[in-house]
């Protein structure tokens, strides 16, 4: 079916001269796409399934034994690895809620006429081109206690933010906040230029308040948008790795990626993390499954 | 026209054969990045003038050196002809078949004299008392203590202390004289605080700090040979360490939950602290005016004694090794019998690094050298170290996960966590089949 669907190649091109038909050409850019897709991706992550019921180690030559599902079953009773799904739970919930209101307050006041718009706005999507390594090594001198700005800035003295158990995740999702709105940001500034203006105009003329109009109006209208920056964020905030290691080290902030990473590069436990790191993509397709279909439910109306 | 091209190839032909035959004289150490790296760097240069043999040190921060290294061993990486590494390390490293087997070099050098015990004892000889050798201690290392002399000696000061205490203010020679110097000079009004100690739980830090205790404390990790833990890491002497640990963190300064050598270096530097916890390595920092506005009033002592007297630092240093996957490894054997030669081990402490020989170490000339080479050269005759097993870094994250919350942020008491941890380090042993 596709074939028939397919334009056709024009007889006086280089291609059809040098005697490549449509299906060859198709061919000449899909094949080496899929073939890296499968070395690169799918290989490894059908093998690491294999590796996740073993107890495989990658830094020693003992031949890995299958063990079954005794990788899952110690992992899902390890009440630390519960407490970094909690944490990880708990820091998606905090930072993706925060970058919804933060992005989304700011792409309303900027969705009107105000002078200098562009170049606000571009100074405003600055923080999420830096790199994660160094958002996390300025906030951490912005966080210090001594000499750190915040606390200068806001009068807190000694405030700790990132040594007191409590407070560092806060800590954390704040500098995500700060470095992801602007991403929540442009895509509901897209979202909002997008409603039709006759629309309010006729809210207006039927006499209905600033928040009537918001609510039957504008957040409908730009649902859809939003819904695809927040499936965004979550699945980038439950992934979340640099960050939390860079600014803190407290077991408050030990998201499941931290602990992934240790299980894996630290204690070379390759079979245990493999399946660990299946527990965490089953979780992230489960949530992400989620989100789209209330993305098409919202779609639909 | 014939010759020319005759002689265009040989030409050609020369060159390739000069440049392989210069590359087989290169090699390269693998090392973190700190000063010592630095003076084995200048120390490998008088190498290549002597033979003509390029050595490169290649270095990492100190944060992924483990990584990295075992990245590349475990992927039989030839990039690497030796790797000065962590005395812990050795094994996994042995067992794997990472490095080289030295025993045969170590007995012909006599290493076993050459070399100050402790660091043959840990950084070379694994499985322990086994006769087998895979590494050349190469920098020596221990925890000791900066002190602020000025503090310390200021009239004032002394007679308040006195007073308070009814013994003289003088660098402590026991943990509770620590304790009680900590508490002294705690001022957080003045923006003073009484100690600076390693929290840092992203590697060995906070458990290396631990450890200076416990030993001290007269405690033990477990039993090396067996494998028991239990009743050895949990004792009554553990639990009194772990809860002095526990009160000298209410004596550091503020933010002091993720510290390790550099914040503890800085704690001197930017008068936070009156006693501060560090390797001997970071030490020639301190006592260079360029890095430490202080330098004049820094002064050194060894980590004090235990309530029954017994003294003992956690080691830190690392030995020299050979890769298996590497291509020069004669060359590389060429090296270490250069390396350990006296005259290289002299220059190797004149350039700042710490030498393992116990003949260099001996000699007045290096303990006089700096204001801190005795107090290095007492404690390198009794150190101890964690476990080398090659499961050692499962041990240090659970012990990292069972102590932090307690020395940090108080959670539980220090005997629930060090039986947690017992059981812990039983079942991780139990899952190797070291034990029953």
């Amino acid at each position: 079916m596709t074939t028939l669907t397919m334009t056709t190649l024009d007889p006086r091109s280089r291609a059809a001269r040098r005697g490549l038909s449509d299906l060859s050409i198709r061919n000449l850019f899909i094949i080496p796409t899929i073939i890296f897709l499968i070395v690169f991706n799918i290989f490894p992550l059908l093998y690491s399934l294999g590796y996740s019921f073993t107890d495989f180690r990658a830094s020693s030559n003992a031949p890995a034994n299958f063990v079954g599902l005794d990788n899952y079953r110690t992992l899902l009773n390890d009440p630390f690895i519960w407490s970094n799904f909690a944490i990880t739970a708990k820091y998606v919930i905090v930072s993706v809620t925060g970058q919804v209101i933060v992005g989304f307050g700011v792409a309303l006041l900027l969705n009107r006429e105000i002078p200098f718009k562009g170049l606000i706005t571009t100074l405003l999507l600055l923080p999420m081109m830096l790199s994660m390594a160094v958002v996390g090594l300025f906030w951490k001198l912005l966080y210090d206690p001594s000499f750190g700005i915040i606390n200068y800035a806001f009068g807190l003295g000694r405030f700790e933010w990132l040594s007191n158990p409590d407070m560092a995740l806060y800590a954390v999702a704040l500098t995500d906040i700060w470095m992801w709105s602007p991403f929540v940001m442009l895509l509901s500034l897209a979202g909002l230029s997008a409603v039709p203006k006759h629309l309010y105009e006729a809210a207006a003329i039927d006499r209905a308040g600033p928040i009537y109009t918001f609510f039957r109006i504008t957040l409908p209208l730009v649902a859809p948008i939003l819904m695809i920056a927040i499936i965004f964020r979550t699945m980038e905030a439950f992934k979340t790795f640099d960050l939390a290691y860079i600014l803190t080290s407290q077991p408050t902030t030990e998201v499941i990626s931290i602990r992934l990473y240790k299980m894996a590069f630290q204690e070379w436990q390759t079979g245990m993390s493999c399946a660990l790191a299946y527990i965490v993509l089953i979780m992230v397709i489960a949530i992400t499954n989620i989100y789209v279909k209330y993305l098409n439910k919202v779609k639909e109306r | 026209m014939r010759n020319r091209i005759t002689g265009l190839v040989a030409g050609l032909g020369l060159t390739l054969a000069c440049s392989t035959s210069v590359f087989a004289q290169e090699l390269t150490i693998f090392w973190a990045e700190w000063d010592p790296a630095n003076y084995l760097q200048e120390l490998v240069n008088e190498y290549e003038a002597e033979t003509g043999v390029k050595v490169t040190v290649e270095t990492t921060p100190w944060s992924d050196f483990q990584t990295k290294t075992f990245t590349e061993l475990n992927a039989r990486g030839s990039a690497y002809d030796m790797v000065v590494g962590d005395s812990q390390w050795i094994g996994a490293a042995s067992e794997a078949g990472h490095y080289v087997d030295l025993t045969e070099f170590f007995n012909k050098h006599d290493l076993n004299n050459v070399m100050a015990p402790a660091t043959v004892k840990y950084y070379a000889e694994y499985p322990s008392s086994s006769g087998k050798y895979w590494s050349i201690p190469a920098e020596g290392d221990a925890v000791g203590w900066s002190y602020r002399k000025d503090w310390f000696e200021d009239p004032k000061e002394m007679e308040a202390f006195k007073a308070k205490y009814g013994y003289d203010l003088a660098p402590p020679a026991t943990w509770a004289q620590m304790r009680d110097i900590a508490e002294f000079f705690h001022r957080p009004d003045q923006n003073r605080y009484g100690i600076a100690i390693y929290t840092d739980n992203s590697y060995d830090g906070l458990v290396m700090g631990v450890e200076n205790a416990i030993f001290s404390y007269g405690g033990e990790l477990g039993d090396y040979a067996t494998y028991k833990v239990d009743g050895i890491i949990n004792s009554e002497q553990n639990v009194k360490a772990l809860e002095m640990y526990r009160e000298l963190y209410g004596f550091t300064p503020p933010g002091w939950a993720k510290t390790f050598f550099v914040e503890n270096n800085q704690a001197i530097t930017e008068n936070l602290a009156a006693m501060s916890m560090n390797y001997f390595a970071f030490f020639p920092a301190l006592t260079n005016e360029a890095s430490n506005p202080n330098a004049k009033n820094t002064g050194f002592f060894a980590n004090p004694a235990g309530p029954d007297g017994h003294q003992f630092a956690a080691l830190g240093g690392q030995g020299i090794s050979v890769i298996s996957y590497s291509e020069n490894q004669e060359e590389s054997m060429k090296f270490l019998e250069w390396f350990i030669k006296d005259e290289t081990q002299k220059r190797w402490a004149e350039l700042g690094g710490y030498t393992a020989s116990a003949k260099v170490l001996e000699s007045e000339e290096f303990q006089n050298a700096t204001p801190y080479n005795k107090a290095f050269y007492e404690t390198m005759f009794k150190v101890k170290d964690f476990w080398a097993t090659p499961e050692y870094a499962e041990l240090l994250i659970q012990m990292n996960q069972r102590v932090y919350p307690y020395i940090t942020a108080g959670q539980g008491s220090a005997k629930e966590v060090l039986d947690a941890l017992a059981a812990d380090w039983n079942a991780t042993f139990k899952k190797y089949n070291r034990v029953q």
